[in-house]
């Protein structure tokens, strides 16, 4: 109750008058009310229909928003028979549109059968804030946020008026920041000391505009504290920027760190260079796509089984390649090198014919979309920051098997001494299938992740073979800490000098980079040491 | 065997050897039954070679001296290149250039001196390192020099390094890769995605006339010839057995004294100006240079043609580079979906099957024909 | 070792300014001279305060235990190991410290390896003729001819090393016997003045083995040898000093009767072993 009444008040604060007809909402309304309600629209002045408008929100009709929206949208229109209708969707030739009134659909109607209620400019700033204040008000916390950020740079003096008294009453703590921040906008427009003091540190850019149109306020303290308003904000963007430059190159090393993971399992503690552990990224890619054609409606549990899924389809892979191929060219590091190079050939037009050369769509769940909101100049993609868990997770569990299990230690075993391992009982042939399976399913959790991140195609893993092998390179073979760094490192380097340089220039740096690198320091940025690194 | 260790000039060692000699002898039958048989024999004639064919026979010979380029370095010296064909590129990407000048006012938009492409672009003027393209012994000497000094300035940090091997492998691989990403860009002044193309003539020859083609088709012919002679004259030579025995066992050529770095270095740095050349040659007869030359595919599909042929024979190569490159011309013709599986499937049977390749097998063949009359006899 | 060493010592291999000249200044008596050598890998000290002297003409047997750090000794001298601390003259001249491999050979020292290295895909002749003293500069090999008076040098050595019938074979198939031969070989055709031999003998038959120890010991006197074996009594056979080494430093030094005899050596090596024992 305490609510309505607030409405009202504020309603007709806002439209600044107080009408006789606040008799109206007494009586309960009925679709003839309505009715009438949207009949006073429908004329030619448009100081009238600013009056029909205000009328309409003093209704209280649970309709009101709706119309008052769809007016605002140009989609509120009258039929050659009289009925009221809302425009659903307004781009074919015949228009879908349901009753104003009983919200029932009537079917597509020609545009020419349809008469639209017309408003100018004046009418589109007042239905806007009413609309925001109507949602103010709304039970929906969402709706009523949503509706103070609108808020911001929109305040004129009327609303100015109307909504201080509305900070006060705000539950939410985020609906009461906003809308002081709102009406700071439009003080410090106005040049007046307190608005400016109250935006110093605030992101929003129409802060920026305030403060900035401050700057040249009549009195120069005004002025004085705006401009040293607006540096802290500077200030203050820069670190932004500067997180958000991190958070994306975190985000691209966590992709590297996957693709390149189950590659330094492979290649660096078995020695073997398997060109084709880009494609074992695709084959997880692509499990993830059938999962989600098996189960229609359900993206995020298909991508939930997909991990599973991806970590079994690449390893089954990987164990047919090293039992048909790499076993054949144990100690042939360069012919491994092409054997699996040629592998990766076969596996890419294997996907082109039997399912298509076109990208393949992945849809992100839910649960995975829109993004983390710091603040007003910084937002982090959810889908991003799984990936990143995703790629820390895989790394730990690989971690944990490497020095925690038994087939970690005969992993181990075998690449130090291989003969000695033999002798004493370690089954040298199965630890290179298991190992082998390990790191290309590694390969395959890298692209169940990456179908979230790029387009699912052919050409997938050919797109990450030479990134991962440069980080597992520039990490230092056989150091499974050295490839986190290393992806960690390159992603974050990478994306720092694109701004400057060019998103293909930087990548060219990079490489550049790690080429000299390598140069300076062949066994990267954590050798092995001693006579085992001698070989 | 003792050819090899004949007191003779060294650039003279290899008509000496029988190799060298059949090689030389089928090449050249070669050249002149192509060159006859385009010649003398009228169109519509069975036997007749027509223009397009001895064009595509000129591609594959430019191919082959790339191959042999390859298998010197990995043949005799160990060191897998996936990045000659960044060499190859710079050879043609020069040749291109002088290609291009060539063009002169004839191009769409007829300027005088601007290639197409910068006028689209909006270039005032010629940027410093297209100058002196007009010049063909400048252009000429490029394409040694730019491929050279790529190889220089890479080989020296390399093999300073020591970094060999897979590593190597690996590194220039992204090599070639970066050359790529940058030759894509428009701002590098190289016409960007679409490379170098709208040629005219050569020398004043106009390249479309079915002359010049037979001219370029022999010009590589005898590229190749040359070509393999140098790097026959090289392997023969004390050097050869210095690079064999890097090859085999760097640590124990150092203890001897050889410094084995240079030696890598001089003998990578030869491979990449013949590949220069190699690209030099190819550029003019399939009419474009552009960045896919560059890329990582194109260059391990050369170590292709080296593994299929044989490696460390040289013209093991030369075979090797001819079938698959035939091979290719068919399938694509043909059914163009399964060339990638029988390329594919060509890494794989010969990595694991034909490891000596085609080379290996006839060395089989010859020393079963020679050994089983003995065993008959016996 | 810093980084910044690493560059320096990089640097190096294309120093065209090293100095050239290899004649070894022995007047002082010692031909290699190690002073408190220390090496660790990944914290493990390979050799801790190593000091070695060894006279000219001398030929010095090396053992110890597994890891007493013989062979990461031989690396230093050789240039393939930097280490951490210390210093390594050849004569009182040279600084290897600041040579790298291949100045270090054509200095004169040359190295067989623990196992048998030769290119096992040249012949034997070959093998001897890249292993020849001569001019090891790129053009001087590219253009390099065989004369006669090379060619009788080789066979020299052929004859000396009993591989005369196989000369034309390619190295690979030789047995281990002979490649250890082989590779001894290509150690005279470099004509050095300091030989590094590490267990020359394994792997051979009881008259290979004599033949070695022939060989060895007639080198001794023009050149200096230092040989590392493990076989106790092929030391004894050729043995007028030993060097034993444990944990990276010198334990014991002497005649072999005196070594075998001191309680030190007995306990933490010789104890254990039954050859001498």
């Amino acid at each position: 109750m305490r609510r309505f009444l607030s409405k009202a008040f504020v309603c007709a604060l806002l439209l600044g008058l107080l009408p006789a007809a606040l008799a109206q909402t007494d009586a309960p309304p009925t679709d003839d009310a309505g009715y009438r309600l949207l009949e006073t629209l429908d004329v030619d002045s448009y100081r009238a229909k600013g009056e029909a408008i205000t009328a309409i929100l003093q209704s209280d009709d649970e309709r009101a928003r709706e119309w008052l929206q769809a007016l605002l949208d140009g989609r509120l229109q009258r039929t050659d028979d009289g009925r009221f209708v809302v425009v659903l969707n307004n781009t074919g030739r015949d228009w879908p549109v349901e009753d104003a009134l009983s919200g029932e659909p009537l079917g597509e109607l020609s545009r020419r059968e349809l008469d639209r209620i017309g408003i100018n400019n004046a009418l589109r700033n007042q239905l806007r804030s009413a609309i925001a204040v109507v949602d103010l008000y709304s039970p929906n916390v969402e709706r009523r946020r949503s509706s103070a950020d609108r808020l911001l740079g929109e305040v004129d003096d009327e609303l100015f008026e109307t909504l201080t008294p509305v900070i006060e009453e705000a539950e939410d703590d985020y609906v009461r920041r906003r809308l002081a921040q709102a009406v700071a906008i439009h003080q410090a427009e106005n040049g007046e000391m307190e608005g400016v003091e109250a935006l110093a540190g605030s992101l929003h850019p129409r802060a920026r505009v305030a403060l900035n149109r401050a700057t040249h306020a009549d009195d120069p303290a005004v002025a004085d504290a705006a401009r040293a308003a607006l540096a802290s904000v500077e200030q203050n963007l820069k670190i932004n920027r500067g997180v958000e430059t991190l958070y994306f190159g975190l985000s691209l090393g966590s992709v590297l760190v996957l693709a390149a993971i189950g590659l330094a399992i492979t290649f660096g503690v078995m020695g073997v260079i398997n060109m084709a552990h880009g494609e074992l990224m695709m084959l997880g890619a692509y499990t993830t796509w059938m999962m989600q054609q098996l189960l229609p409606g359900q993206p995020g549990l298909a991508l939930l089984l997909s991990i599973p899924a991806g970590f079994v389809v690449a390893a089954l892979a990987g164990i047919a390649i090293e039992r048909s191929v790499i076993q054949f060219l144990k100690g042939r590091p360069l012919e491994t090198l092409l054997a699996t190079f040629g592998i990766s050939l076969i596996l890419q037009q294997l996907v082109r014919t039997v399912i298509s050369p076109l990208n393949r769509t992945v849809v992100t769940p839910e649960w995975m979309s829109g993004s983390l909101i710091i603040n007003d100049a910084l937002s982090l993609t959810l889908n991003r920051l799984y990936v990143m868990g995703f790629a820390l997770f895989v790394f730990a569990a690989l971690m944990l098997v490497m020095r925690r299990t038994r087939l970690g230690l005969e992993v181990r075993a075998v690449t130090q001494n291989r003969a000695m391992a033999r002798s004493m009982g370690i089954r040298a042939t199965r630890v290179d299938i298991l190992t082998f399976a390990l790191g290309s399913g590694v390969a395959g959790l890298a692209g169940v992740a990456l179908s979230q991140l790029t387009n699912v195609g052919p050409n997938l893993g050919q797109n990450y073979i030479i990134d991962s092998f440069m980080v597992v390179v520039f990490g230092g073979v056989g150091n499974l800490w050295g490839t986190l760094v290393a992806g960690l490192s390159l992603g974050v380097i990478n994306q720092v000098l694109e701004p400057w340089a060019g998103a293909v220039l930087a990548k060219i740096i990079v490489l550049v980079f790690i080429i000299l690198f390598i140069q300076k320091r062949p066994r990267g940025l954590f050798p092995q040491k001693g006579r085992a690194a001698e070989g | 065997m003792t050819s090899s260790h004949s007191t003779r000039f060294w650039l003279l060692r290899p008509f000496g050897e029988r190799t060298t000699q059949l090689f030389l002898g089928v090449l050249l039958a070669a050249l002149a039954l192509v060159t006859v048989l385009h010649v003398a024999l009228p169109q519509g004639h069975a036997l007749h070679v027509n223009a397009y064919t001895v064009n595509l026979f000129g591609k594959y010979l430019s191919y082959a001296l790339l191959a042999v380029a390859v298998d010197l370095v990995w043949g005799y010296l160990g060191i897998l290149s996936l990045g000659h064909g960044a060499f190859f590129a710079l050879g043609g990407y020069a040749m291109g250039m002088y290609l291009m000048r060539q063009i002169g006012d004839r191009g769409t938009y007829g300027h005088p001196v601007l290639p197409d492409f910068m006028v689209f672009l909006n270039w005032e003027s010629l940027p410093w390192y297209w100058q002196g393209f007009d010049m063909a012994w400048f252009a000429f000497a490029m394409v040694l020099l730019a491929p050279g000094l790529l190889a220089l300035v890479f080989g020296f940090l390399a093999f300073r390094s020591r970094v060999t091997g897979v590593y190597l492998s690996i590194i220039t691989q992204a090599l070639t890769f970066a050359l790529m990403l940058a030759f894509f860009r428009n701002e590098m002044g190289f016409g960007g995605n679409n490379g170098l193309t709208d040629f005219r003539e050569i020398l004043g020859f106009n390249l479309r006339s079915s002359d010049t083609r037979l001219g370029l088709f022999l010009a590589s012919g005898v590229a190749l010839a040359l070509g393999y002679l140098l790097c026959r004259a090289i392997v023969t030579s004390k050097l050869g057995r210095v690079c064999v025995a890097t090859r085999d066992a760097e640590a124990r050529t150092r203890f001897l004294g050889y410094r084995v770095e240079r030696f890598q270095l001089f003998v990578f740095v030869v491979s990449a100006m013949l590949a220069g050349v190699a690209g030099a040659l190819y550029v003019p007869q399939v009419g474009i240079i552009n960045p896919s030359e560059f890329s990582p595919l194109f260059s391990i599909e050369i170590v292709l043609w080296v593994a299929l042929g044989g490696r460390a024979t040289l013209y093991g190569a030369v075979i090797g580079a001819i079938l698959v490159n035939y091979a290719k011309t068919v399938f694509t013709g043909v059914m163009p979906d399964a060339w990638l599986f029988a390329l594919g499937g060509l890494f794989v049977l010969v990595t694991v099957l034909l490891p000596k390749g085609v080379a290996g097998l006839f060395a089989h063949l010859r020393r079963r024909h020679v050994t089983q009359p003995q065993e008959a006899s016996a | 070792m810093s980084f910044l060493q690493e560059i320096k010592s990089r640097d190096r291999v294309f120093d065209f300014l090293a100095p050239q000249s290899s004649r070894v200044d022995v007047r002082h008596g010692p031909i290699l001279y190690l002073e408190d050598v220390s090496v660790s890998f990944d914290g493990f000290k390979a050799i801790n305060k190593l000091n070695l002297t060894i006279d000219d003409g001398e030929l010095r047997c090396i053992i110890g235990p597994n890891g007493a750090g013989k062979t990461t000794m031989m690396d230093i001298i050789t240039g393939k190991t930097r280490p951490n601390e210390g210093s390594v003259w050849f004569g009182s001249r040279h600084n290897l410290l600041h040579m790298n491999e291949p100045e270090i050979a054509s200095l004169g020292i040359g190295r067989k390896f623990q196992k048998p290295t030769v290119f096992e895909a040249l012949s034997v002749f070959e093998n001897l003729e890249l292993a020849m003293a001569a001019d090891k500069r790129i053009l001087a090999t590219l253009t390099a001819r065989m004369t006669g008076e090379i060619q009788d040098h080789i066979d020299e050595v052929l004859v000396l090393i009993g591989l005369t019938a196989l000369r034309h074979r390619p190295a690979g198939i030789l047995s281990h016997g002979q490649k250890q031969w082989l590779e001894i070989g290509m150690l005279l055709m470099q004509r050095p003045r300091l030989l590094l031999v590490d267990e020359p003998v394994a792997g051979m038959t009881e008259q290979e083995m004599e033949r070695t120890a022939e060989l060895l010991t007639s080198l001794a006197g023009q050149q200096s040898v230092v040989v590392v074996e493990h076989d106790m009594g092929f030391v004894r056979s050729i043995a007028r000093k030993v060097t034993v080494l444990h944990q990276g430093s010198v334990l014991a030094e002497g005649s072999m009767d005196q070594v075998s005899n001191d309680p030190k050596v007995i306990e933490v090596y010789l104890g254990a072993d039954e050859e001498v024992a």
